[in-house]
């Protein structure tokens, strides 16, 4: 066990500044009405940072320093960008720590997550990102014997980013080392709730990117956010969040005539079918754990497994033995390695998470474990805890219908095949979901009729680059983690060519 | 009292008549998805484009705040959502989407209650 000293004591491998302004045009500059706001670590709820109150005025500024990047970043070569994405997965990998434990104490999450799984996964992001465009070809079309298309891709230009709170620094990204790949400028507001981790990073990395190529906007989504979406110098806007936010934003971009990705989250499956059970195994004590991995991140995922699915004939065993499972999660100071579930990550988030177990409860749910607020005493009584629960319930019932996004799981019991998908796909959303079977013909199937964007067969919260990430149905619009992301950040140049020496005959 | 299915505290009353203040006219969109899903948003009124996709729910009746604040949701999400009463409150919190009120260091909340057959059948 390794317990990592807290962000300004004596041996923390990070030391936040005082106060953080907006990164533009390649260097901090204050924000323009002056304001500031505090930014609390959800580990203790004690204020360790300030951070600009970002304005319209600061978005004007951020996107002029990008449209004046914008054209020599364009024009720099494939090789020479992802140089830079290169660079920036060695300079983050050589603080590995000093990034996990600021991700640990802006977000409130494990430090055994942040090392094990956000800051390495957003390492090898870039260094997906930097292979992807080295290798990305354009399209010739052969139209006739004199004639051809070529197809190029060209970058749109600048960038709108709006950041989700959940995995700072992994969501920030996943949406931009596909935008610099591709050839863009990025103004990226991250969440007010989780500002500070991605100063961390600008400060590693600024030296790596030519002023103006990356510029981060703080503030609130009414103040800043919003004035950014609404921007009419930028060419797209990609958000993470929730439905009316993302209809706001597609509604913003419709003023501009602008493309939108956008990932607004689910409620997802997890089916565990009756041969699951049949040994007690290895694969069964996979099953297991993926059941409790509805406590991944404090249940703070778009995907989090948030419905598990049993088939009746192993139910009470296999819920038992999860129960058991789950009721051995540790819970603790974020900074202990040790710890498996951190703290939630804001005021806010931990009071909705109490109103949904709470109506889980008046709709009469049972509690099998868990159910109320953690108070972990000490330092940490000042911090947003929550025991990892267990519902047993009805898919009608709102517990099943809405994500959470905290560590509350709802199960209920299937009969057979049939009943399990419509189960699965009575939701509005259809980004995760997974399938457990010993059975290869049923995993598969499973795995097929699900309306979902991302169907994890026999493992799940796996987020691997090259493997594609985003929504059926109301969780978005746009595939993230894979090279096609490109495609959203790229417009497509066509060149009709003729080689034909005669006229075309109608004049 | 007739019977509704979605009301407001007294401490959210309160933060409505500083932001009709700010604001103007407002109304409440109810979201749903991960992150900040499930937050009612409030924007000022029109700002959010409601439609044929959006159900209704009511309008609050906030003394000192002129005109009544609709509070809206998707039809699809209402469905899951008809047998309950909402009541909007707020908490501390950094807020986020594009509410208004997340710079206030508030947020808005929605504590649920399951409607009686009473209500469901006035309701119907």
């Amino acid at each position: 066990m390794t317990k990592f000293a807290a962000p300004g004591e004596s041996g923390s491998v990070v030391t936040f500044e005082p106060r953080y302004d907006h990164f533009i045009g390649g260097e901090y500059v204050a924000p323009a009405k002056g304001a500031y706001f505090e930014n609390p670590t959800p580990v203790t709820g004690k204020t360790f940072t300030e951070i600009a109150r970002g304005t319209a005025d600061d978005v004007d500024r951020a996107v002029a320093a990008a449209n004046g990047a914008a054209p020599a970043w364009g024009r720099t070569s494939p090789a020479e960008r992802s140089g830079v994405l290169l660079k920036i997965a060695e300079r983050m990998e050589a603080n590995l720590e000093k990034l996990a434990v600021a991700e640990s104490w802006d977000n409130g999450k494990g430090v055994r997550e942040t090392l094990a799984a956000d800051i390495p996964l957003a390492i090898d992001h870039f260094r997906y990102f930097a292979g992807a465009i080295r290798s990305q070809e354009g399209g010739i079309s052969q139209i006739d014997e004199d004639t051809v298309a070529y197809h190029f891709h060209e970058p749109l230009g600048v960038v709108g980013q709006i950041i989700p709170w959940n995995f700072p620094l992994l969501m920030a990204t996943w949406k931009l080392a596909p935008a610099l790949a591709a050839g863009n400028c990025v103004v990226l507001k991250p969440a007010e709730q989780t500002p500070a981790s991605i100063h961390v990073l600008i400060e590693l990395i600024a030296d790596l990117l030519p002023a103006g190529v990356l510029n981060v906007v703080n503030g609130f989504g009414v103040e800043a956010g919003k004035p950014l979406a609404q921007h009419p110098g930028i060419r797209k806007v990609a958000f993470t969040g929730e439905t009316t936010t993302g209809r706001l934003i597609m509604q913003y971009a419709s003023e501009n005539i602008i493309p939108v990705t956008l990932e607004l989250g689910g409620k997802s499956p997890n089916i565990f079918f009756a041969d699951v059970a049949s040994a007690k195994d290895a694969f069964y004590d996979k099953a297991q754990e993926g059941f409790a991995m509805f406590a991944l991140n404090q249940g703070e995922v778009c995907t989090c497994p948030s419905r598990a699915l049993v088939q009746s004939s192993i139910y009470s065993q296999f819920v038992g033995d999860a129960v058991e499972r789950v009721g051995a999660i540790k819970q603790g100071h974020p900074l202990d390695t040790d710890t498996m579930i951190g703290a939630q990550a804001s005021n806010d988030q931990f009071e909705k998470i109490l109103s949904y177990i709470d109506i889980g409860k008046q709709e009469g749910a049972k509690v099998l474990t868990g159910g109320e607020k953690a108070d972990l005493g000490g330092e940490l009584s000042g911090g947003y805890y929550i025991q990892p629960t267990v519902f047993e319930g009805d898919n009608k019932m709102r517990i099943f219908q809405e994500e959470i996004f905290g560590p509350v799981v709802s199960v209920a019991k299937f009969d057979d095949y049939d009943d399990a998908i419509k189960t699965a796909n009575d939701t509005l959303y259809g980004l995760g979901a997974g399938v457990w079977s010993r059975d290869g013909n049923t995993a598969f199937r499973a795995g097929r009729d699900i309306e979902a964007g991302r169907v994890w067969t026999n493992c799940y919260h796996a987020y691997p680059a090259h493997a594609a990430f985003g929504g059926y149905k109301q969780s978005g619009i746009g595939r993230e983690n894979h090279k096609m992301m490109l495609d959203h950040y790229q417009q497509t140049k066509n060149l009709l060519v003729s080689y034909s020496p005669n006229a075309q005959g109608f004049f | 009292m007739p019977a509704n299915r979605v009301d407001v505290t007294d401490d959210a009353a309160a933060l409505l008549r500083t932001l009709a203040a700010d604001h103007g006219p407002l109304m409440f969109h109810q979201s749903g998805g991960c992150c900040d899903g499930s937050a009612p948003m409030c924007y000022p009124a029109g700002e959010f484009r409601t439609g044929g996709s959006d159900v209704h729910l009511g309008d609050l009746e906030v003394a000192g705040v002129p005109q009544p604040v609709p509070v809206w949701m998707s039809a699809a999400q209402f469905e899951y959502w008809k047998h309950t009463h909402l009541t909007i409150d707020v908490v501390p919190g950094r807020g986020s989407g594009f509410s208004l009120e997340a710079p206030e260091g508030v947020r808005f909340l929605i504590r649920s209650r399951l409607l009686s057959d009473e209500e469901l059948a006035e309701l119907a």
